[in-house]
C-alpha cells in the first residue's frame, strides 16, 4: 500500500505546485510528478521480487526482479534530469531579465 | 538493407554534432539541407520497398523480435519520412532566407528534432516512442525560447508546462500498460484492447498523445503558443511535432484496438468537436499565424475521423489527409512567415493589398488556402473526398454533414486572410523604419528563398491534386495494412 499512497501524495503535490505556477515551483512540481511516474513504472514490474536478474546464478526465476521497468526508469530519470536542468536555466534567465527590467525602470525614474 | 533503418536517427544526430563543431557557416548550411534531403530520398526508397504492404524490419543488436529494440517501416512510416524530409528542407531554406541560422544552434537543434521525429515514425515499441518524442521535444523547447520577448516567454512557459505534463502522463501510461500487459511492444499488444485493463492503460497514453497533437478538449495550448515562436519554427513544429502525435494515435488505434461502437463513438465525438471548435476559433484570431494555428485543431479532426470509419477505406482517407495536411499547412505557415518577415507584422488589421506587390507570395498563399478548403484540382479536394466517401460508406451522415459544414468555415477563415492581407488597399500606416529596412533587404537579397519554400510545397499540393492516382493507391495500401496489421505484427515479432 505504501507505493500507491506515495504516488498519490507525489502527484497531488506536483500537480498543485504546477498549477500555482511560476519559477522554481514549476520545476519542483515537475520533479515530483516525475518521481510519481517512476514509482508507477517500478511497481509495474512487481515489488515483491527483488533478487538480481542475472542469468546463470542459482537465483530462482520467480524471485528475480524484472529488469525492463528498471531500464525504463533509468531512461526516464535521465530525460527528467535534462529537462530539469533546462527548466532551471530558463527560470534563472527569466529572473535575471526581471531584475534587469526593474533596474532599468529605476534608472529612468 | 533493413539493418540501415537506425541510421534515420543516428545520421541526423551525428550531423547535428558536426554542425555545432564547425565554425564555417557554409558547411552548417549545407549539412542542414543535405541531411533531410537524403532522408527524403531514403524515404522514397522505403516507399518503393513497402508499396505492396510489406514491412522492412531491423531488430537492433540481432535480438529476437519482442525483445529487441525494433525499427520497422511500413508504407505509412515511409510516406511520413518522405514528407517530413521535404518539409524540413523547405523550412530550413526559409530559415536561411530570414537569417535565422545566425544562431549557430538553430540548425543543430532542428536536426536533433528531426531525428526524434524519424525515430518516432519507425519505432515499434511504446517506450521507444516515448523516448523519440522526448528527443524531438527537447530541441523544440530550445527553439521556442530563442526569441526571448516577454510575450514569447509566457507562451514558452505554457508550452513547456503542457508539453511536460503530457510527457509525464505518457510515462504513467507506460507504467500502467507494462503492469497489466507485461509488454510495451506495439505489435505484441495487437488486439489487447479487448482486455478492459489494457484498453484503459493504453487510453492514458492516447490522452497524452492527444494533448501533443492538440485535439479537442486539450487543444487550447496550441493556438496560444505556436504563433509566438519564430515563423520558421512554427512551420517546423506544425509539420513535425503535432504529426508524430497523430501518427502514433493512428498506429496505436489500428493495432491495439478492435473496431467497435464505443471506440467509434469516442473518436467521432472528439474529432467532430475538434473540427468545429478549431474552425470557429480560427475565425476569431487576429493574426495570420493565429488563424492558421487555430485552424490546425480543426484539421486534426479531419485526419483522425477516418480511423474509425469503414475500415480500410477510412484508414486510407486518414493516411491521405495526413500527408496532404502536413504539406499544405507547412506551406501556409511558411508563406505567412514570409509576409510577416517582409511587412514586419502578422496582424491582419495592419496588412492589406499584398497581392499587387508580391504576386508569387499571393499565389503560394491562395494555392495553399484553396487546397485547405478542398477545391479541385488541389490535394485537399481528394483528401476531403476520401473522408466524405468513408463517412458515406460507414453510413455516418453526422460526420458527412459536419465535415461539409466545417469546410465552409475553413473557406471563411481563409477568405478572412485573403481579403485582409492580400486583397484590398495597402494599409496606410507604413511599417516603422527598422522593419522597413528588413523588408527592403529581404526583397532585394533573399526574395526567392523567402517565397520559394512555401510556393514549392503549394506546388506539391497542386501536383498531388492533378495526379492523385499514385498517392491514392499508396494510401489505399497503407490503409489496408493498417486495418489488418498482420504483416506489421509478424514482421516486428519475427525471430
Amino acid at each position: 500500500v505504501i507505493i500507491p499512497i506515495t504516488v498519490a501524495v507525489l502527484t497531488a503535490c506536483g500537480a498543485w505546485m504546477i498549477s500555482r505556477g511560476g519559477g522554481v515551483r514549476l520545476v519542483l512540481g515537475f520533479v515530483l510528478l516525475g518521481h510519481a511516474a517512476n514509482l508507477i513504472l517500478i511497481s509495474a514490474g512487481g515489488t515483491a521480487r527483488r533478487e538480481a536478474p542475472l542469468v546463470g546464478t542459482d537465483v530462482d526465476l520467480a524471485h528475480m526482479a524484472d529488469p525492463l521497468p528498471q531500464a525504463f526508469v533509468l531512461t526516464a530519470i535521465v530525460i527528467t534530469f535534462g529537462v530539469t536542468v533546462y527548466l532551471l536555466s530558463l527560470v534563472s534567465r527569466t529572473e535575471q531579465d526581471r531584475r534587469q527590467d526593474f533596474s532599468d525602470e529605476e534608472d529612468t525614474r | 538493407v533493413s539493418a540501415l533503418l537506425p541510421l534515420f536517427v543516428a545520421v541526423p544526430v551525428l550531423s547535428a554534432v558536426l554542425v555545432v563543431a564547425t565554425q564555417r557557416r557554409i558547411v552548417r548550411r549545407a549539412v542542414g539541407i543535405v541531411v533531410p534531403a537524403a532522408v527524403s530520398v531514403a524515404g522514397i526508397a522505403l516507399v518503393i520497398a513497402t508499396r505492396d504492404g510489406q514491412v522492412v524490419v531491423a531488430q537492433v543488436g540481432g535480438w529476437p523480435g519482442g525483445i529487441a529494440i525494433t525499427f520497422v517501416a511500413d508504407l505509412l512510416s515511409a510516406l511520413m519520412l518522405v514528407v517530413s524530409g521535404v518539409l524540413i528542407v523547405a523550412s530550413i531554406v526559409f530559415c536561411y532566407a530570414t537569417d535565422q541560422d545566425d544562431d549557430p544552434w538553430f540548425i543543430s537543434m532542428a536536426l536533433v528534432m528531426s531525428a526524434g521525429v524519424y525515430g518516432a515514425y519507425l519505432t515499434a515499441d511504446l517506450f521507444n516512442l516515448f523516448v523519440m518524442v522526448e528527443v524531438a521535444l527537447l530541441p523544440s523547447y530550445v527553439l521556442f525560447t530563442r526569441r526571448g520577448s516577454s510575450v514569447a516567454l509566457r507562451a514558452t512557459r505554457l508550452y513547456l508546462t503542457v508539453s511536460l505534463s503530457a510527457s509525464t502522463l505518457f510515462l504513467i501510461g507506460l507504467g500502467l500498460v507494462y503492469g497489466v500487459a507485461g509488454t510495451v511492444n506495439i505489435a505484441a499488444l495487437e488486439g489487447a484492447g479487448a482486455v478492459p485493463t489494457v484498453a484503459v492503460s493504453v487510453a492514458v497514453i492516447l490522452i497524452a498523445l492527444a494533448v501533443k497533437s492538440a485535439l479537442f478538449p486539450v487543444h487550447s495550448w496550441l493556438p496560444a503558443t505556436y504563433p509566438h515562436a519564430s515563423p520558421a519554427v512554427t512551420a517546423l513544429f506544425s509539420g513535425l511535432l503535432t504529426k508524430i502525435g497523430i501518427y502514433a494515435i493512428i498506429r496505436i488505434i489500428a493495432v491495439v484496438y478492435e473496431p467497435g461502437p464505443v471506440l467509434t463513438a469516442v473518436v467521432v465525438t472528439i474529432t467532430l468537436a475538434s473540427m468545429v471548435i478549431g474552425v470557429l476559433g480560427a475565425l476569431g484570431e487576429q493574426t495570420m499565424r493565429g488563424v492558421l494555428s487555430f485552424h490546425m485543431v480543426s484539421q486534426m479532426g479531419y485526419i483522425l475521423v477516418g480511423v474509425v470509419l469503414a475500415g480500410p477505406i477510412g484508414m486510407a482517407a486518414a493516411v491521405f489527409y495526413l500527408v496532404h495536411h502536413t504539406i499544405v499547412k507547412t506551406s501556409l505557415f511558411l508563406t505567412a512567415g514570409a509576409v510577416e518577415d517582409r511587412m514586419g507584422t502578422g496582424r491582419i488589421s495592419r496588412l492589406g493589398g499584398i497581392a499587387d506587390s508580391h504576386r508569387w507570395t499571393a499565389i503560394a498563399f491562395f494555392l495553399g488556402a484553396l487546397s485547405l478548403v478542398g477545391i479541385p484540382p488541389l490535394s485537399g479536394f481528394w483528401a476531403k473526398l476520401g473522408v466524405l466517401t468513408a463517412a458515406v460508406d460507414a453510413q455516418s451522415y453526422l460526420v458527412f454533414g459536419v465535415a461539409l459544414l466545417v469546410s465552409i468555415g475553413t473557406l471563411m477563415s481563409m477568405l478572412k486572410l485573403g481579403t485582409g492581407v492580400f486583397w484590398g488597399q495597402p494599409h496606410e500606416e507604413l511599417p516603422d523604419q527598422s522593419t522597413g529596412a528588413i523588408a527592403v533587404r529581404a526583397r532585394t537579397r533573399w526574395g526567392v528563398g523567402l517565397v520559394l519554400p512555401g510556393l514549392a510545397l503549394a506546388g506539391v499540393s497542386l501536383a498531388i491534386g492533378v495526379f492523385p492516382e499514385t498517392l491514392i493507391a499508396l494510401a489505399e495500401t497503407a490503409g489496408a495494412s493498417l486495418s489488418d496489421p498482420a504483416a506489421y505484427v509478424e514482421g516486428v515479432l519475427a525471430p
